[in-house]
């Protein structure tokens, strides 16, 4: 049923609406994907033209034989046609000079929207969805070829040049497009409907979010095409200057990510904050909700910084300022700290959705209140507090003032206390409860596993005496591994798992799904487990000969590597044929038998989410204490006294 | 702490019998791991012995494994023990599951937990800034101006009791130079054993990261910073070392082995690298913190820069970085003053 | 759609992942050739080089570069073989004006036979690159403590070459030859130590860090 979702501001009232885009243009006329890839191409060849024409005359630029002008401004105007072709800017514009902007309808329920420039933060959720597992399988390609070139520590694969642009592109592709994999479809999509709200604050941004995404993904992979960036994820200056065009690739798309991510967490914020249903305190709001809250803040106050970064190394390499050049007066010291004060609550951003998953699941899973909820709060909130203090212990041993390092290591060592907190409510959420060991559980399970694995490796780096040892080695590498793959992914699959059914109608099949998790997490651990000691034997990052003794090692990983890869195919195979190919039959509206918010509406949610408001009466975690459903959605009920369902 | 709505076969045990036993088979397997790991595993851990600094971090990893070990068997046990004695069948139907009791928090547990996790926190923050200060940095890359330093250090190098090491990275390998025998620059580290060693570690253009492996040093090299690591050499014995900080295509082929020779020995051998490189040592650059190669030759000396304006409030012009001995004449200073253009 | 024809949207879509990456994976394998040593006799092998200021060709016509001589023909690669244990005499044209060195250390000639190298007829075995014409290029086999300088024309030359590669031997140019003996099988890299990337901040940059202008592979095959 279609919806109105009218501009605020702009009486539908009494006026004739205009008619719908959809209905009145051809294909080839309106905005979506054809648009945005003729928008993308033309923007390009501007780019690149007003590029060419600046920086021509600049002995540099014809010394170096290419000009770096033209590569960025290129990129960048190819974003700029590519938004407009989808229809991001139409309204803005529209706005701008005056104009009455065409109420935008929601289409009809085609497949369709799910390629436009959508307003239903269920259908940007679906989009990102989709587009990260794709993101993530394209990563792990590029993972594999790495593991590859170290099956020998002599015979090389790959030139040393290509192999250090697939390690850049991996682990680029894996901490900058994947940063929003859990806030991008699961946030989107359920914070709404878990507060009980029938819309996010800013749909348009949502929308911005995401579709800045393909473009930077297509950016970031071009690179390859124009000789690759040197400088891996972290793009250290000066390095980073020194480089061929390739790392104006990666400097503007981590910049077009950068905006992804403010826009998108800064949208979650203000929802969470203005659109909660009458009756949902903060104290009700469901422990996945908090997460997004906590993460939806640090993305916008921590990439604004990773932006100036991208900005400053640009002009560095275009209009040649030394910030980061010692000769003419520059520091390298100011890229490393300019990027991990960005970097480290990144990786926050990344672990705390994972937590706000693992909290959200465990409740309806055990069949229990959640334990310590209020702890569990004051964890993410004090992780993304102290995650601003601590990303000094990245720079431990580059000769920074003395007299930081045991403050830093303090702050450090601090953070693993709030971090400790959800598993002080995992701990007590089990104890006693009614354990089903769906696949959802199982990813929850283990990624806590893999998270208590990953998390204690932390403490052994944030410890300078043992940072000695592992900064710089695969110990670091295992360590965000564990972390990131093995709790973040590993809690992205439990929610994907769970979701599912009310996004789709469909479960993915249980005996795939438990096939699934049980590779991914036999051979996950058996890949990474090993890393730690091969680090601290002494094989730094990033290298492609080591030593010959470490050669068994590197081989074993590399196979199991492979075999991780084996595992991601099952579940790709799943999930297309569980969505795709051919579906099972629908589904109750609440299969796991949750009794979160999100599980009240129909399947999938209608387009406005909720008839009604709902009127929130108890908090989403009321197991066993006898409580009637979360929210009512009729007046009547209202009047019925709290506990009679 | 009540346990409403336990279905009556679960009824058999109370919450005190749950804990005893988990504590039990956790105290059991504790007392077993830990020995284990702190005295098996622990002489056997990285980066090993060959240091007084490798030997501490060596000592702070086992310190760390062994705190982290009850840590994972605490989670371990309670989850395996959770999930098999507190389960019902995936399966079941949803309107057929029983809910389990309404715990929303137990304050005692909470706050024990707190309460351990701050301490144990806290205490490895102690111990580990101890260990910083006791060994000098315990082998890191402490700065420019280090807090904790040996005795006999001294930030000339006339008057330094240390054997200093200037190791200077470049694209794409590692040379030292011994500013203590006539500046000489070798390509190979090679140093006595049971010496006290400075390590002065910068770089000629992009940040590498100097790892001698087995004596537990690790120093960024950054350009245009002087970045000190002290370390006491122990025994005769190889150096792996390693580049730790990508710095290109070849930061792979950055790796090399050094050698710690006996005092009598490294004296020849130090001795014969002068002699072998005496054309070479005039030409080289005078000894300095850094250098900061220039585009048309020569090193940045900002003594060399213009003075600030009068009312600029700036101070007035640096003098020459300290530590260096004044300059030894060669024909080659071409150091030249703030960069011409660049015509190269 | 029906299930016949969802599966082959996917499968046509799996298609095309596939090619693509199989696309991206050749384009990263992608090694230039190899030159083998020409033999001399048992136990001796010859390798003759060449350094270009500039490559004028697409696709970097501004970079410098190596290029080593295959039979008669000159191939534009950084990766040749020589025999293990063997005495490997080279031979380099050196077409590119000169500069110091960043590192005043490689003023050195090492690990050559004799510690000396020959520029054109005399030998010597170090380079005041700070004075003079400076040093063009540097061949360096950091692995195996080989270092050579390859010095520079005069700045004030009146034929430099200005062609596409390969120079022929009629520009100025400065002939080096050395000898170094080669030990067990391996594979060693090399590269120049002179910041000749012109134009990219700190010099390391473009030709520097790519493999077939200015650095390479030295395989010693048994």
């Amino acid at each position: 049923m279609a919806t109105d979702i009218a501009a605020p501001g702009v009486d539908t009232g009494g006026t004739p609406e205009p008619p719908s885009e959809a209905r009145t243009r051809r294909w080839w006329r309106r905005s979506g994907l054809p648009a945005a890839a003729v928008g993308a191409v033309v923007g390009y060849l501007i780019g690149t033209y007003l590029g060419t024409w600046v920086g021509q005359d600049n002995q540099q630029v014809q010394g170096m034989g290419h000009n770096d002008f033209a590569v960025t401004l290129g990129y960048l105007g190819g974003t700029v046609g590519w938004l407009a072709g989808m229809g991001a800017l139409t309204y803005p514009v529209q706005k701008m000079l005056g104009y009455q902007p065409a109420a935008e309808h929601e289409h009809e329920r085609s497949l369709g929207r799910y390629f436009r420039y959508t307003l239903d933060h269920k259908v940007v959720g679906v989009q990102y969805l989709v587009a990260m597992i794709s993101y993530f399988l394209v990563g792990g390609l590029f993972a594999l070829a790495v593991r590859t070139e170290l099956l020998s520590p002599t015979r090389h694969l790959f030139p040393p040049g290509k192999y250090l642009e697939i390690v850049g592109e991996h682990g680029t592709l894996m901490m900058m497009m994947m940063t929003s994999a859990i806030l991008g479809p699961f946030g989107n999509y359920f914070v709404p409907l878990m507060i009980g709200s029938r819309r996010m604050a800013f749909p348009r941004l949502e929308a911005l979010s995401f579709w800045l995404t393909p473009a930077a993904f297509l950016v970031l992979l071009s690179g390859l095409l124009i000789g690759g960036f040197p400088a891996g994820w972290t793009g250290y200056a000066p390095l980073s200057i020194q480089a061929t065009q390739g790392q104006d690739a990666y400097l503007v798309a981590f910049g077009l990510m950068a905006i992804s991510m403010i826009v998108g967490g800064f949208n979650i914020v203000v929802t969470v904050i203005n659109y909660r249903a009458p009756g949902m305190t903060w104290t009700r709001i469901p422990l996945f909700t908090w997460s997004m809250l906590v993460t939806g803040m640090l993305m916008s106050l921590a990439a604004p910084v990773l932006v100036l970064g991208c900005y400053l190394s640009l002009m560095d390499r275009t209009v040649q300022t030394a910030l980061f050049d010692v000769e003419h007066g520059g520091s390298p010291y100011l890229w490393e700290n300019v990027f991990w004060f960005f970097g480290h609550p990144e990786v926050y951003i990344l672990a705390l959705p994972g937590f706000g998953i693992a909290a959200e699941l465990l409740p309806v899973f055990t069949r229990k209140p959640a334990f310590g909820y209020r702890i569990v709060v004051a964890g993410m909130v004090g992780v993304g507090l102290l995650s601003f203090f601590v990303w000094q212990h990245h720079l431990f041993v580059s000769g920074i003032n003395s007299d930081m390092r045991p403050v830093v290591m303090l702050t450090t060592e601090m953070i693993s206390i709030p971090t400790g907190f959800i598993f002080l409510a995992a701990i007590g959420t089990l104890w006693r409860a009614r354990i089903r060991l769906t696949v959802p559980m199982l990813f929850i399970l283990g990624g806590l596993f893999n998270f208590l694995i990953g998390g204690i490796s932390g403490v052994f780096l944030s410890d300078v005496p043992t940072d000695a040892v592992a900064h710089g080695s695969f110990f670091v590498m295992s360590h965000f591994h564990y972390t990131i793959m093995g709790g973040y992914m590993f809690f992205f699959f439990a929610g994907l798992y769970y979701w599912l059914p009310k996004m789709t109608g469909r479960m993915l099949n249980k005996r795939l799904g438990q096939v699934h998790f049980w590779t991914l997490f036999v051979f996950f651990n058996s890949t990474f487990l090993p890393l730690f000691a091969i680090g601290e034997l002494g094989m730094p990052r990033r290298v492609f000969e080591y030593a010959d003794s470490l050669q068994a090692l590197n081989m074993w990983v590399s196979i199991s590597a492979y075999l991780i890869g084996v595992s991601m195919l099952i579940f790709v195979y799943n999930f297309l044929k569980s969505t795709v190919i051919d579906p099972p039959s629908p589904l109750p509206a609440n299969p796991w038998g949750s009794r979160g918010l999100e599980w009240f509406t129909s399947t999938p949610p209608a387009a406005d989410n909720f008839e009604r408001i709902p009127t929130v009466v108890s908090g989403p975690y009321e197991y066993g204490t006898g409580a009637g459903p979360m929210a009512v959605f009729r007046d009547e009920d209202l009047m019925q006294p709290e506990g009679v369902s | 702490m009540t346990s409403a709505g336990a279905p009556a076969e679960r009824a058999e045990r109370t919450d005190r019998e749950h804990v005893r036993r988990i504590g039990l088979i956790w105290l059991v397997l504790c007392v077993i791991a830990m020995p284990l790991v702190y005295f098996v595993l622990g002489p056997h851990l990285p980066p090993g012995n060959d240091s007084y600094q490798a030997a501490s971090q060596q000592q702070d990893n086992a310190v760390l494994a062994v705190i982290a070990t009850p840590v994972f068997l605490f989670i371990w046990v309670y989850v395996g023990y959770a999930v098999k004695n507190w389960r019902i069948p995936t399966d079941t139907p949803v309107d057929q599951i029983e809910d389990g009791p309404a715990i929303r928090g137990h304050r005692g547990f909470q706050i024990t937990w707190i309460a351990v996790t701050t301490v144990a926190v806290l205490g490895l923050f102690v111990f580990a800034t101890v260990e910083m200060a006791v060994d000098y940095g315990a082998g890191t890359g402490s700065g420019t101006s280090p807090i904790w330093t040996p005795a006999g250090f001294s930030t000339s190098v006339k008057d330094s009791k240390l054997l200093q090491v200037q190791v200077i990275g470049q694209q794409w390998r590692w040379t030292y130079r011994f500013p203590q025998y006539d500046g000489v620059e070798t390509a190979d580290l090679v140093l006595p054993a049971g010496q006290q060693v400075q390590f002065n570690v910068t770089s000629l253009d992009v940040i590498h990261s100097f790892w001698a492996v087995n004596l537990g040093v690790k120093a960024d090299a950054n350009p245009g910073v002087n970045n000190i690591a002290f370390v006491e050499t122990k025994a005769v014995g190889p150096v792996d070392i390693r580049c730790a900080e990508l710095c290109g295509t070849y930061h792979g082929a950055m790796a090399q082995t050094g050698q710690v020779m006996t005092h009598q020995d490294f004296d020849t051998w130090i001795r014969g690298q002068v002699a072998l490189h005496q054309d070479l040592i005039p030409q080289l650059p005078a000894y300095d913190d850094f250098y900061v190669p220039q585009t048309d030759g020569g090193y940045y000396d900002p003594s060399q820069d213009p003075p600030p304006p009068v009312d600029s409030g700036l101070p007035p012009a640096s003098p020459s970085p300290s530590g260096s001995p004044a300059p030894s004449p060669s024909g080659t200073d071409t150091s030249s003053p703030s960069p011409s253009p660049t015509s190269s | 759609m029906n299930k016949s024809g969802r599966i082959g949207v996917i499968v046509a879509a799996a298609a095309a992942v596939v090619i693509i990456a199989a696309s991206f994976v050749v384009y990263l394998l992608a090694y230039p050739p190899s030159v083998s040593a020409a033999t001399v006799r048992s136990g001796e092998a010859e390798v003759t080089m060449q350094t270009v200021p500039a490559y004028n060709l697409e696709p970097e016509p501004t970079w410098v570069s190596y290029m080593i001589k295959q039979g008669d023909a000159w191939v534009h690669t950084t990766m040749f073989e020589v025999p293990a244990h063997s005495l490997v005499h080279f031979t380099v044209y050196q077409y590119d004006t000169g500069s110091p060195l960043r590192n005043p250390f490689m003023n050195q000639v090492a690990g050559t036979v004799g510690g000396t190298e020959n520029l054109n007829g005399k030998d010597i075995s170090i380079v005041n690159a700070n004075v003079g014409d400076g040093v063009g290029h540097t061949f360096a086999i950091p692995a195996l403590g080989v270092s050579v300088l390859f010095p520079g024309i005069s700045a004030d030359a009146k034929n430099p070459c200005t062609d596409p590669a390969p120079c022929a031997e009629s520009f100025d140019h400065n002939t080096i030859t050395f000898t170094i003996k080669t030990g067990d099988p391996g594979t060693y890299s090399w590269q120049c130590f002179v910041p000749c990337g012109l134009g990219y901040p700190l010099g390391n940059g473009g030709p520097m860090s790519t493999l077939g202008y200015m650095n390479g592979f030295m395989k010693v095959v048994a």
